[in-house]
Formats: C-alpha cells, structure tokens, sequence
C-alpha cells in the first residue's frame, strides 16, 4: 500500500513537472536570443512569441489572461526591445484573440494561421514603433524577410508543442 | 469546427470574480509596460543598469559556443577557395605586384611625413586601448542593432566608448554591466558617424540602415562627391569616435547619398578594441567658452541619445 502511495506521489511530481512544459518550450525560445551569432540584420523570427501563440491555439485555456506580462518582460530582457513592450504587445495580442475569439462563429487551421499572422506581424511593427520612439531609428524593408520567415515557420510551432503537448498528457 | 468562444465562468461567482481579476491584472500590466516605455521615450539610458546586468548574466552562455560557431562558419570559405584556387593565385599575383610598387611609394610617403611631423613639433596621438575582448552575440530579433562585449566596467569599459576591429570602426557602447556591455553597431538605424573620404577629404556622415549596409550622405548639398569604391574613414568631428578609423567602401551612390558596406563584419571579426571616448582639441585661445564647450565634450556618450 505504501509503496503504491508513493508511486502515486511519483507520478503527481512527474505530472506536476510535465504541466510545466508549455512555460519552459516558451523561455526556451526566448533563450534562442543567446546564439552566439552576429547578425547584420533582424533575421530571426520572434520564437518566443510563436511558441506562446501556438500553445494559445492548441488550447485556448492554457495560458491566463495576464500571462503575456511575465513572458513578455522576460522576452524583452532578452531580445534587446525596450522593456515594457512585449509586456505591452503579448498582452494586447491575448486580449486581441480572446476578442476575436468570443466574435468568431468558426475557427478552423487557416483561420488560426491567419489570425497568428496578424499577430505576429503586428508584433515585430509594433516593436520596431517601439524601438524607433526609445533611440532607434524606423526601418520598414529590412523587417520584411523576418515577418515572412516568421509566418512560414508558424506551422512548425504548432506542430512542435503539440507533439509535446502528447508527450505531456501520454502520462 | 464552431467557435467554442472563451472560457464561460458560470454562475460560480468566485470563477466570475477570478476571471474579472485577470483581464484587471493584464489590462494593469499592459499600461505597467506603456508606463516603461514612456520612461525610455525621455530617459532612453534609464534602464541602462538592468541592460548591463542581463548582459552579464547572459554573456558567458553566448561566449562558450561563440568558438565553435565562428570555426563552423568558415568551411564555406574553404570550399570556395579550393575550388578557385588556379584563378585566385593569378589574381593575387597581378595584385600583389601592384601592392609592392605602392608599398615602396607608401614608405616614402611615411618618411616624409615623420619629417614633416618633426618640423610642426606635433606629438602623435596614442590611440590608448582599454580592452580588447569579444562579442559574443547579437540582438537576434529585435530592429536595434546591438551586440553583448565580453566586458564591462571591471575592465574599464563605460557608455560612449568607441568599439573597433583590425579591419574598422565596430560601433560604441551603450550600456555596460560588471563583466559585459552592449554595443551599438554601425548599421543600427540611430547611429551617426562623422566621416570623410579618403581620396579628397571631403566631410560627410554614415547611418546605419539596419539591413548591414550604411548610408552616406555629404554634409554640403550639391554635387555627389561619391564614387564606387571609395574608403570612408571617421574624421574625429563632435567626438567619441577618433579619427582615422577606416569605416566602410562606397558600393552604390544614388543622387547625392550613397550605399556603403562595413569595412569590419562584426559576424566574422575574433576580437574588438575599446577606446577611451574621443575629445576633439578645443583651441586655447578662447578661455571661457573654450572651457564650457569642453566641458560637453568630455561627455560625449552621455548626452547623444544612443
């Protein structure tokens, strides 16, 4: 019986551990930032924010309402935006959706990509607006193989939490 | 599928009041965010200290794999010199000859100017290093461009220095922690570097364009002083960078602005040099408003929003 219990206990820890999953993959890829690459110019999509939004179409429940704000500071630690506006910008991509959402009267795959397109491409203009009012400077063509590369890549983020999203509910 | 819309509480009034409570601590938290952003809008060093602390945080993980990345990125380059191997020696033979007769001509020049130099009695201005070190990563995303150097302010590093390479000018500090500091590179969108030609002198700027490459204009109007393959070098003007610092190589010239490419690639470059802040000589002979004027010098860095 004792050792049943603890088995149990094994397995709730194990859950417990697993349930953080959709939170680390999202750090994760705010990390990405630390490849030791010199880039000339803003080549790499933001990933953090893909993972966050795919886990956000996966289940629409997983993340809560003011999730964006840790996330996003975290994010912006990180990347090199100005901190605050990915606070600002995650949090007004999840009202933006949970808008939409409650308006919706169908939601299928290319509706999803669609609406994670305009997420995100509001994302990188919204920080570049953002960059350019806190020093920088407004660069429109340059951000333009990012936004594609990003809404290409899309898919691929969903595809990758929910395998682990399976991993994670398997046990 | 149908739209299953967001989460219904329910009757529960406390699943009601949960709900209520976080769209109150999201919407907080988003104006919490605007609130930090309009801090940066007038003040953009005021979170320089937490920007220098997360870099060195963050700079030892990006240094241990800067090694093995900066080796993987050349077997391109030895594939390609393989291939052209016959037709590059013959290139660099015919270069080569060339090079010689104006290294001779160069040397002779060198001569006469130390001469010259004695004659004006004029003390040579010792470009003093204050570190050498790496950079070990980029912002990777983000429309700024910035890299994180392996050093801060226990090396003596501090905002507003100027960061160069053997090849050319790098950019300059912004913000630096204890170990590791941040670096504004040439192509970002808000740097402004004084320079000039090498052929003629004549004086003009470079902005970064944020995709690499950097702009040139001249600071007269009129006719295009630019040509295709024309070496831009800094001129020391307004201060921080020192002066003849090579820049970049005109690529392209459009009407009386021009395309340039850095002369130093911060992808490929092993190691960089920080220099204390360039302060031009102020003449001696006005006093007081030699000594006010002198005094916005020494502090270049400081006041020039990054």
């Amino acid at each position: 019986m004792s050792r049943l219990r603890a088995a149990d206990e094994n397995l709730a820890l194990v859950r417990a551990q697993l349930s953080l999953i959709p939170a680390a993959t999202v750090i994760a890829g705010s990390l990405l930032c630390l490849v030791p690459l010199i880039a000339q110019a803003p080549l790499m999509p933001p990933i953090a924010l893909m993972i966050f939004l795919a886990w956000r179409f996966l289940r629409p429940e997983i993340w809560p309402i003011w999730a964006g704000l840790p996330f996003g500071l975290f994010d912006d630690l990180m990347s090199g935006n100005p901190i605050g506006s990915g606070m600002l910008l995650w949090t007004a991509i999840l009202l933006a959706l949970d808008f939409a959402e409650n308006r919706a009267m169908w939601r299928d795959y290319w509706i999803d990509w669609l609406l994670a397109t305009g997420a995100l491409t509001s994302y990188i203009m919204g920080a570049m607006v953002l960059n350019a009012l806190t020093g920088g400077g407004w660069i429109f063509w340059p951000l333009l193989p990012q936004i594609a590369a990003t809404i290409l890549l899309f898919p691929l983020a969903l595809r990758l939490c929910a395998r682990l999203d399976r991993r994670r509910l398997m046990l | 599928m149908a739209s299953q819309g967001s989460k219904r509480p329910g009757f529960s009034r406390r699943a009601r009041f949960g709900l209520f409570a976080g769209y109150v601590v999201a919407i907080t938290g988003a104006l919490v965010g605007a609130g930090l952003i309009i801090i940066a809008i007038f003040d953009p060093q005021g979170f320089a200290s937490i920007r220098g602390a997360v870099s060195t945080v963050t700079a030892p993980v990006s240094a241990s794999g800067r090694g093995a990345v900066q080796s993987g990125g050349r077997i391109d380059d030895y594939i390609a010199n393989w291939w052209n191997a016959g037709r590059q020696n013959a290139e660099l033979r015919a270069e080569l000859d060339i090079a010689r007769r104006q290294l001779i001509e160069a040397r002779a020049t060198e001569l006469e100017n130390r001469r010259l130099r004695q004659l004006v009695n004029l003390i040579e201005g010792e470009s003093e290093i204050i570190v050498t070190a790496r950079l070990v990563n980029s912002s990777l995303t983000s429309a700024r461009r910035t890299a994180t150097l392996f050093a801060g302010r226990n090396q003596g590093v501090r905002s507003g220095q100027p960061v160069s390479a053997a090849d050319g000018l790098v950019g300059r500090i912004i913000d630096s922690g204890s170990s590791a500091s941040r670096v504004l590179l040439l192509t970002d969108r808000s740097n402004i570097v004084p320079v000039r030609l090498t052929r003629d002198g004549t004086p003009a700027f470079t902005t970064g364009r944020g995709d690499g490459q950097v702009e040139v204009r001249a600071l007269e109007a009129g006719r295009s002083p630019f040509e295709e393959g024309d070496v831009l070098i800094t001129s020391g003007t307004g201060g921080i960078y020192p002066p003849n610092v090579p820049v970049a190589v005109i690529i392209e010239v459009f009407g009386d602005s021009a395309l340039a490419t850095p002369l130093a690639n911060p992808a490929s470059l092993d190691f960089a040099i920080v220099q204390p802040a360039y302060e031009p000589i102020v003449e001696e002979d006005d006093d007081p408003i030699g000594n006010g004027s002198a005094g916005e010098t020494a502090t270049p860095g400081f006041s020039e929003t990054p």
